[in-house]
């Protein structure tokens, strides 16, 4: 019995909406979407259609009261979409509300939208659609003088597609991106179901974000969820806190590709782990990048470097340089190197676009080399997601991941990166400059590495045409990670000894 | 007997509502008020959809005034003949 009048969601095939709607959209109802302009509310409402189409054969009408037709096809069309070849195929329907040029209408007397509704019943039984999107309502409100009969009115189309059993997504728009959810106050009667689209002015960059409002009735997850539109995939949203901690975890050991780091980890990286290598600029980042490349191809894995600081000319010249030649391995397809300039996309781009190679490439390693250069093309909240998305993905495909990231400061120090990062990642190497006697020398400790006994001591590192080489800790040297390194006595280290076995 | 007809309207209902009824009666007596000669072609939409979706016609009833030149569209049940008369520029046969 209560299975019967349960909501029932329909996935809308919008990549990541339906994990945000808990499973997607109240399925026979009608949703309000609402935004401000340019938020891409058209898109998502001709997404739910086309991908309706394509995911289950669910044919849909698109009402349009603002751009005709052709306009909307042509601007599908550069996101890949050819909404002509599906109306050929009668899995697409317009009705066509948009305004007519030179047309004006006189209202003499009461009247209705009877002839509305009976071109979308017309459409909806034209292809069978069980979807129907309406784009967008401010606009029939602006050609009709007296408001509270278009309330109605609407308020009867969306009973009609109800009781039909039609899902339909509604747009209108906003003024302001927090306040009143629509400008023409629609959602006082389709308000069932609101979804909030927005995007907002952040640190000089724009930033889209989608919020469930509220779906009577039924479960969603609450707040803000960023979201980008790219060609092909049109609509994608970034279901962070949607993401669940189920990651499977494994006790396998991968090498670092350096004998001596392995030591100190207690025998390499775990397979599913992402670990993070923090240092000043010179410290030998990449050189641990390139080692961890050069050590899975050994093992014949698949690597991936995605690099946002330098050309692959210089990374492949460096590389040759520490003994790893990077050439033979793309030739072979074992190595993908990717390198950009952070500025090129936006974050959520950015997190997209690299899924996507991961997934084409399907690498047993990651490298991103470096972190601290992403994270000045971003906000702060769009930085932590980005992370956060990446490295979940990173965890869920079971490959080995490594970040670098730069601190702000010779001596000591944290970056910003790390503060914000440190907690997602599974392991952190730091990378430290020591001064001591008027030289300048480097110093590596394992900080930590989650589920694994690791070695706690800051030690010595080179580095010579065959990469870095472990030497001996920094035995009577303290406040190294502190920036501010002081010798100690070894009269003084003795006595510590003892006061602490004597104890 | 060229001047009968002189004046070709299309109105779109929605089955035979009384505001359809009124739309129908008001654009009689208008046109006869002014000694106009018209034809009227009545479009049940609910039978013909295909008919509203060509013509773009959202609003019932809805009057097109297909010729003379310029086409003029009218929404309403035609109540105020005043309006209704100027609108539609309906002169005397």
């Amino acid at each position: 019995m209560k299975a019967e009048f349960a909501v029932v969601k329909l996935a809308t095939g919008i990549a990541g909406f339906d994990l945000v709607g808990y499973g997607g959209l109240p399925k026979g109802r009608t949703t309000l979407v609402a935004g401000s302009a340019g938020s891409g509310k058209t898109v998502f409402a001709a997404q739910f259609l086309t991908a309706g189409i394509k995911d289950a054969d669910e044919p849909g009408v698109f009402v349009t009261f603002e751009e005709s037709p052709r306009d909307i096809k042509e601007n599908l069309l550069s996101l890949g979409w050819d909404i002509g070849e599906l109306e050929k195929q009668k899995k697409w329907a317009f009705v066509d509300a948009s305004p007519q040029i030179g047309e004006q209408t006189v209202e003499v007397g009461g009247y209705d939208l009877s002839a509305l509704l009976a071109r979308i019943e017309a459409g909806i039984k034209a292809v069978g659609a069980k979807r129907v999107s309406m784009d967008s309502l401010g606009a029939i409100f602006s050609r009709f003088t007296d408001r509270s009969v278009i309330r109605g009115e609407l308020y009867r189309i969306a009973q009609a597609l109800k009781s039909m059993g039609v899902t339909c997504v509604m747009t209108a728009e906003r003024n302001q991106e927090y306040g009143d959810i629509s400008r023409t106050g629609v959602e006082e009667f389709v308000a069932d179901n609101v979804i909030i689209l927005r995007n907002v002015l952040e640190d000089e960059k724009r930033r889209r974000t989608i919020e469930i409002l509220k779906f009577r009735g039924t479960t969603h997850q609450k707040g803000e969820y960023p979201f980008t539109i790219i060609p092909e995939e049109g609509f994608v949203v970034i279901p962070l806190s949607a993401i669940q901690l189920k990651q499977k975890s494994t006790n396998i050991r991968v090498t670092s590709g350096n004998a001596d780091l392995d030591t100190m980890c207690g025998g390499g990286f775990f397979r599913d782990s992402v670990t993070l290598i923090s240092g000043a600029t010179g410290t030998g980042k990449t050189l641990l990048v390139t080692e961890f490349i050069g050590g899975g191809v050994k093992k014949d894995e698949r690597c991936m470097l995605f690099a946002f600081e330098e050309s692959r000319e210089q990374l492949f010249r460096n590389a040759t340089g520490w003994g790893v030649n990077f050439e033979p391995m793309e030739n072979e397809g074992k190595l993908k190197v990717v390198c950009e300039y952070p500025e090129v996309c936006s974050m959520e781009d950015r997190l997209v676009s690299m899924k996507k190679a991961i997934m084409e490439f399907k690498p047993h390693r990651v490298a991103v080399d470096s972190l601290s250069a992403l994270e000045r093309v971003s906000s702060l909240r769009g930085f932590r997601e980005f992370i956060m998305g990446l490295t979940s993905f990173i965890k869920h495909q079971e490959s080995t991941g490594l970040f670098t990231s730069t601190t702000s400061t010779l001596l000591g120090g944290t970056s910003i990166t790390e503060a914000h990062i440190s907690t997602l990642t599974d392991s952190i190497i730091l990378l430290r400059y020591v001064e001591m006697f008027g030289e300048m020398r480097r110093g590596l400790t394992v900080l930590k590495m989650r589920g694994s006994q690791h070695d706690k001591n800051i030690k010595e590192f080179t580095i010579d045409a065959h990469g870095l080489h472990l030497g001996k800790p920094f035995r009577n040297v303290g406040g190294i990670l502190a920036g501010n390194p002081t010798h100690i006595d070894s009269n003084e280290i003795e006595r510590l000894k003892g006061m602490f076995s004597d104890a | 007997m060229t001047l009968m007809n002189n004046y070709l309207f299309t109105l779109y209902i929605a089955g035979q509502t009384s505001r359809s009824q009124r739309a129908v009666s008001n654009l009689r007596q208008a046109c006869e008020n002014t000694g106009a000669a018209y034809e009227l072609v009545i479009v049940d939409i609910l039978e013909r959809p295909e008919a509203a979706e060509q013509a773009k016609i959202l609003a019932i009833p809805t009057l097109v005034k297909e010729s003379p030149l310029p086409i003029r569209k009218v929404i309403g049940d035609l109540s105020n003949h005043e309006v209704l008369i100027n609108e539609l520029d309906i002169k005397p046969a």
